[in-house]
């Protein structure tokens, strides 16, 4: 039933204004993919043109073997859950479920077997009678997937699913769509700016940024392999420490870079030949700096603001000549605002940026 | 503090004051005296005199009355669908933002601001027979022109005619408000759910707007109900009384015959018909909404 999507070099413009460019994208049938990026990188344009809610400007989409782009949104195969759900406000829940299979002329007997075992599926069978006006924003949100689900469509597709959700039910909602796509296997596409929803949910995560694709990836690769300075500052959090590089030299091995703050900072990189200088920067997520004990020598860090979340404390802070650092610490830290602490790097956790963004990564990174 | 609460509460009162004054004076006791001048024989000129329910009687027998009941129900029943329909296509015709649309719709909510005077005189330029727009056609085409003011029948469909082109304007209008407030992502749905336009026409915009409809459908049927001013321009009420409606009966009850309490009564009786279709419209939907649920 899922089906693989393929996206060839498409392009979407609106008169003079490029939103999206020249994207090409292969899903596998039954992967699940999330297109992260920040608001307005046209994320949920790439996502209503293979609903077909959008023309294409250029390139071409095709959902299994079939070209879809030139076709009608109805007859792409695919289904759609929106931000705001649209649930047809007049019609009850099986109605709202059974609309789109009546418009198909299915057999009454089949259309009533597919809403009850959906409703089944998504434990909504006690609302079928009700119209969505009765119903909580957790309901509704289940009635969307499940008009979604009795299409039996090739491929899913979701449009910021969770972000009209309160947290506690934005986290049950996710790991009970994590069991919906192992229980039903679909291709499913999911557009979300929260980066926790494309960690927890993604097979491969597509981050968009400036009208491209930054990087695809696994959630480990985008996360320790960051392919360009604005994957690795978008995803995690707190964000990533970036410091600008003063000078550098290698000895084949080892590449001793200087940074303000920092000092010397030994690193197991090799960047090509020709990586220059000039605008480049070090990268470094906070908890891969520790927080020497008292008595240890290491870099000065002046403890400005400190979080304490329970698992791990985040000390903001900054380095002797001013530059902001972040640094986890154990939950158990016992660093105050105002401190003088010592920190260290972990070395082999080190990214290095050109002036153009893209990243050079350890060997152990 | 209670005190002060008190006297607080007795004069936010006094905000309504203006609203309160004008209403009674302009509504409530013109309506109570409408009332109390139906069961007097009063002529104007001088006292009344307590007649009872006898101006009512006199009026449930009036051949011309009810001549004049029938017209207008049937200028009702027919006019109001068809004010409702067109609105509707109207706005569902002109609901997008193009500089053709909008130069439409300013054309026609247009003939709304006409006075009833300039409104007859327009359509007298079309049914007139002789000279007139379709006299006209109808020799250019060869057919047997139809003396439409004057026939029996024609003149009031002449009437309905003028009076939707007249009043088109605020159903297209009050339509196209609504229309704009349908959510666009429910079209979406539909479209990836395989509807039909006939199928988003009927199970989409239509239950959208169905309290517009009713509010269209309770406007003109109180506004129809009072039919006059082209009535009375193009054919007044003829012929054989067979385009007069009940606002042209009391009329000339009332200035034209000097029977103030014959002509408040009819007034009354109006008065419960219009309250009672209007509620009747209001219920069926309401329980048709109900039902629905």
């Amino acid at each position: 039933m899922s089906a693989s999507i393929e996206i060839t070099d498409v392009t979407k413009r609106y008169g003079e204004l490029t939103v999206l460019d020249d994207i090409s994208l292969s899903i596998r049938a039954g992967e699940f993919v999330v297109i992260l990026g920040p608001s307005g990188c046209g994320k949920s344009t790439l996502l209503r043109m293979i609903a077909g809610l959008e023309d294409v400007t250029k390139g071409s989409i095709s959902v299994g073997e079939r070209r879809v782009d030139t076709l009608p949104p109805g007859q792409r195969g695919v289904a759609m859950v929106f931000q705001s759900y649209a649930l047809y406000p007049h019609m009850t829940v099986a109605q709202n479920m059974s609309f789109g299979l009546e418009n198909i002329g299915l057999p009454k007997a089949e259309i009533q077997r597919r809403v009850l075992q959906a409703a089944a599926t998504l434990e909504i069978a006690h609302l079928l009678g009700r119209k969505p006006a009765k119903l909580s924003g957790g309901q509704r949100q289940r009635v969307a997937i499940g008009r979604a689900i009795v299409k039996e469509p090739k491929a899913f597709l979701f449009d910021e699913p969770l972000s009209n959700l309160d947290a506690a039910l934005r986290g049950r909602t996710r790991l009970e769509l994590a069991q919906l796509h192992t229980r039903l296997g679909s291709t499913m596409i999911f557009v979300t700016h929260d980066q926790v929803e494309a960690m927890t949910l993604a097979d491969r995560i597509v981050i968009l940024h400036n009208r491209r694709i930054e990087q695809i990836g696994t959630p480990m690769e985008i996360y320790q392999r960051p392919a360009s300075r604005f994957v690795a500052g978008f995803v995690g959090s707190p964000a990533m420490n970036f410091f600008p590089v003063e000078s550098a030299t290698s000895n084949g091995e080892m590449l001793t870079i200087q940074t303000g703050g920092l000092g010397s900072v030994g690193a197991v990189i090799r960047p090509p030949s020709r990586f220059s200088l000039s605008g480049a920067s070090l990268g470094i997520r906070a908890e891969d700096v520790t927080v020497l004990p008292a008595g240890q020598p290491g870099i000065p860090l002046k403890a400005e603001v400190v979080e304490r979340l329970g698992d791990r404390t985040l000390i903001y802070g900054h380095l002797t000549d001013g530059t902001k650092l972040t640094v986890e610490a154990d939950g158990r830290s016992e660093a105050r605002s105002g401190d003088m602490v010592q920190i260290a790097l972990d070395t082999s956790a080190i990214h290095l940026f050109d002036a153009a963004g893209a990243a050079h990564h350890g060997e152990g990174g | 503090m209670a005190e002060s609460y008190r006297r607080s509460q007795w004069s936010n009162g006094l905000f309504v004051l203006p609203y309160l004054a004008v209403f009674v004076v302009l509504l409530a006791f013109p309506l109570f005296w409408g009332v109390w001048l139906s069961l007097h024989k009063v002529d104007l000129f001088g006292p009344g005199r307590f007649v009872g329910l006898a101006n009512y009687g006199r009026v449930l027998v009036d051949p011309v009355f009810l001549q004049a009941l029938r017209n207008t129900i049937v200028f009702v029943l027919v006019s109001v669908p068809v004010l409702v329909a067109l609105g509707l296509f109207l706005a569902l015709a002109l609901n997008r933002t193009t500089r053709m649309t909008s130069f439409l719709r300013g054309l026609f909510f247009s003939s709304s601001v006409l006075s009833v005077t300039i409104v007859t005189l327009i359509w007298r330029f079309v049914f007139i027979p002789g000279d007139g727009l379709l006299a006209v056609l109808s020799e250019a085409l060869s057919v047997q022109p139809v003396n439409f003011l004057s026939t029996s029948g024609w003149s009031l469909f002449s009437v309905g005619v003028a009076t939707v082109w007249w009043c088109i304007g605020l159903p297209m209008m009050l339509f196209l408000a609504a229309l704009q407030q349908i959510p666009n992502d429910l079209y979406e749905a539909a479209a990836l759910d395989n509807a039909s336009p006939w199928r988003v026409l009927t199970r989409v915009t239509v239950p959208s707007i169905a309290r517009t409809i009713m509010l269209v459908a309770v406007i003109q049927i109180v506004m129809q109900f009072q039919l006059f001013g082209q009535a009375q321009l193009m054919t007044n009420g003829g012929p054989n009384g067979t385009s007069r409606p009940l606002v042209m009966y009391i009329y000339e009850v009332g200035f034209l015959r000097w029977d103030v309490g014959k002509a408040a009564a009819a007034s009354e009786l109006l008065f419960l018909i219009i309250l009672v279709a209007a509620m009747a419209q209001y219920v069926v939907s309401a329980r048709k909404s109900e039902a629905s649920e």
